[in-house]
């Protein structure tokens, strides 16, 4: 197993970051920390590379109990959101600290160096400092600079995070096939679900200190544990009490078995995807999104007056959290 | 239009400079000079005048690097550690600044002199604090105290623990990170804080002035010389010892942005 943890409470103050937290990374894997602000997963990666210490609890790293070991002796590579580079170290000087300080022999530090420049794709840039590097060479480079010792276990706190929409994407695609090529065990935290669906084998959601729900992102996705992990994950829309997601909605002209007459408000065009935003008989607000050709089909107007339902196995009641049985029970005039 | 209003505010500010500053520095070395070159060097080569100058070179060669270590050291308990009463701790720091240096001359007597709480102790085992070497150390140490821990507490913010959390991880032990990286990245702060101890240690008058005794060729710096020569009306020495002290600042000053330029500024920047 790549990183146990047991148990693990961590406070603040008054506040609790992390509540009786337990989770298992197998070794090898590429794992997200998912959560909104304030729900300790930062906290959590903390701990475990041994930034921050559990008030109880254990943490292992490959199978050996590094609780109460300092950060260094971890055998971790941590990467910040921010970049934490060395600003007064050149490109290659950064790459080598962790190499340096283990008072490796000159000659094998350049060519680790080297082999690392060429994995992150910065041959050429050795001799450049930070801040003369854009924001993803940046974080590539404190990539490398953590890979350089070997870790065990590579831990990244939001490495996409202060980067613009193109650059994160490219990255989030190139850690992938990284972590394809090295295979070491990974831990990432994240607040973007599509960001931990599109990189993560295995999706952690976390929220007020608590782990929700363990997963791959489809079991996520499809099965959510919560209304929390639900709503998280992906867009929900309300029916009555029931949570759904709006694609999940079937939208007719003519009324159909179980369906709940809605006015439509607003179409939204985005493309591919529609999205009619409708108020129901009751006057609660709901969206649902059709793909263009359904919304031609029924030739979406302001007012209009649309039945809608549950769809598929929804119907059926199945998926939706056991809390609000009262889907499908709608009444129609 | 605006040119013009440029230049005139360019104008102002240099105009400000150059009364208030170059003009009187100026003619401290126009003096200096009135009688001759030989008459300036014979002013600054009298014995009293070279012991005051190796005097004040003392005293800033043993109270800038105390000053410094302290000053590093404080600035990284009081940014970084956690212990009780660091808001306490904070202000004491600043308290030379506040004190008018006639008033920490008094309370050094007061601790150290024959009279005082060590003193007497002192005394009987042979040591000498007030009217000699030590006293006017303690002044100097005293008075420029604070700089350095004032400089280098918000560029210590400034960086954040980021980069010293990477170092650790990393598998860099405290001493390494802090001499790898720490240091490395707060050093323009500690040396604009290690300009400002030395102009203080060089041109503090007050509280030396109070513990010194003013034993000409014994226990006079530079700026007691100064005033010596003056009451004297020894207006050559006085003019020329105080170019004197204006040459080691200048020389100071010099240095450093020699030091600056050379080692190229990428503290400031970069983002």
């Amino acid at each position: 197993m790549g990183i146990v943890v047991r148990d693990v409470t961590k406070r603040f103050g008054e506040f609790t970051a992390l509540d009786g937290v337990s989770l298992e990374v197998q070794s090898g894997a590429l794992t997200a920390l998912l959560g909104p602000s304030g729900s300790g997963k930062s906290t959590l990666l903390r701990t475990i590379a041994g930034l921050e210490h559990a008030d109880t609890g254990r943490v292992l790293i490959d199978g050996e109990d590094r609780t109460d070991a300092p950060a260094r002796d971890r055998g971790v590579g941590f990467v910040f959101q921010h970049y934490a580079a060395f600003r007064h170290m050149t490109v290659r000087d950064n790459i080598a600290f962790g190499l340096t300080v283990r008072k490796m022999a000159k000659a094998e530090i350049e060519e680790r160096v080297r082999e690392l420049l060429a994995l992150v794709h910065l041959d050429g840039y050795a001799g450049r400092l930070p801040a003369q590097l854009s924001g993803g060479q940046r974080q590539r480079m404190s990539l490398a600079r953590a890979l350089a010792v070997r870790p065990s276990v590579l831990l990244l706190d939001e490495p996409f995070g202060a980067l613009d929409a193109t650059v994160r994407k490219e990255l989030r695609a190139w850690l992938r096939r990284l972590h394809n090529e090295m295979h070491v065990t990974t831990l990432f935290v994240t607040h973007d679900q599509e960001e931990a669906m599109e990189v993560a084998e295995e999706i952690v959601v976390m929220h007020e200190g608590r782990i929700e729900q363990v997963g791959s992102p489809r079991d996520i996705y499809e099965r959510p544990a919560s209304d929390f992990v639900m709503g998280f994950v992906g867009p929900v829309t309300h029916l009555h009490d029931a949570v759904m997601r709006p694609h999940d909605l079937e939208v007719t002209l003519d009324p159909v078995p179980g369906s709940v007459q809605a006015m439509v408000e607003r179409v939204i065009h985005l493309g591919f995807e529609v999205r009619v935003e409708l108020t129901s008989g009751d006057g609660a607000d709901l969206w649902a999104q059709l793909t263009r050709a359904e919304a031609e089909q029924l030739e979406l107007a302001e007012g209009q007056i649309l039945h809608v339902r549950p769809v598929g196995e929804l119907a059926s009641g199945n998926g939706v959290s056991a809390a609000h049985p009262s889907v499908g029970l709608a009444r129609e005039p | 239009m605006r040119t013009r209003n440029r230049l005139a505010l360019r104008t102002l500010a240099l105009g400000y400079l150059a009364v208030l500053l170059v003009v009187p520095v100026g003619f401290v070395f126009y003096r200096t000079f009135e009688h001759g070159a030989s008459a300036a060097w014979h002013a600054v080569t009298t014995p009293s005048a070279t012991h005051a100058f190796w005097l004040t070179i003392e005293l800033v060669a043993i109270a800038v690097p105390l000053n410094t270590i302290f000053g590093v050291v404080m600035a990284i308990a009081l940014v970084r550690g956690r212990f009780r009463g660091r808001s306490i701790v904070g202000p004491l720091v600043d308290l030379p600044l506040a004190l008018s240096p006639v008033v920490i001359g008094l309370a050094l007597i007061l601790v150290w002199g024959t009279k005082g709480w060590f003193g007497q102790w002192l005394t009987d085992h042979g040591l000498q604090i007030i009217f000699s070497f030590p006293g006017l150390l303690l002044a100097t140490i005293f008075v420029s105290l604070p700089f350095v821990v004032r400089e280098t507490v918000p560029v210590l913010r400034e960086i954040g623990t980021e980069q010293e959390e990477a170092a650790e991880t990393l598998g860099a032990g405290p001493f390494q990170t802090f001499w790898r990286v720490t240091l490395p990245a707060i050093r323009w702060g500690v040396a604009y804080g290690v300009i400002l101890t030395t102009a203080r240690a060089l041109g503090e008058f007050g509280a030396v002035s109070v513990v010194s005794g003013h034993l000409a060729g014994s226990t006079e710096t530079l700026t007691l010389q100064v005033e010596d020569r003056y009451e004297a009306f020894d207006l050559t020495g006085a003019y020329a010892a105080a170019a004197v002290l204006a040459l080691i600042a200048i020389a100071v000053l010099a240095s450093m942005t020699l030091l600056r330029r050379r080692r190229g500024d990428v503290a400031w920047a970069s983002s």
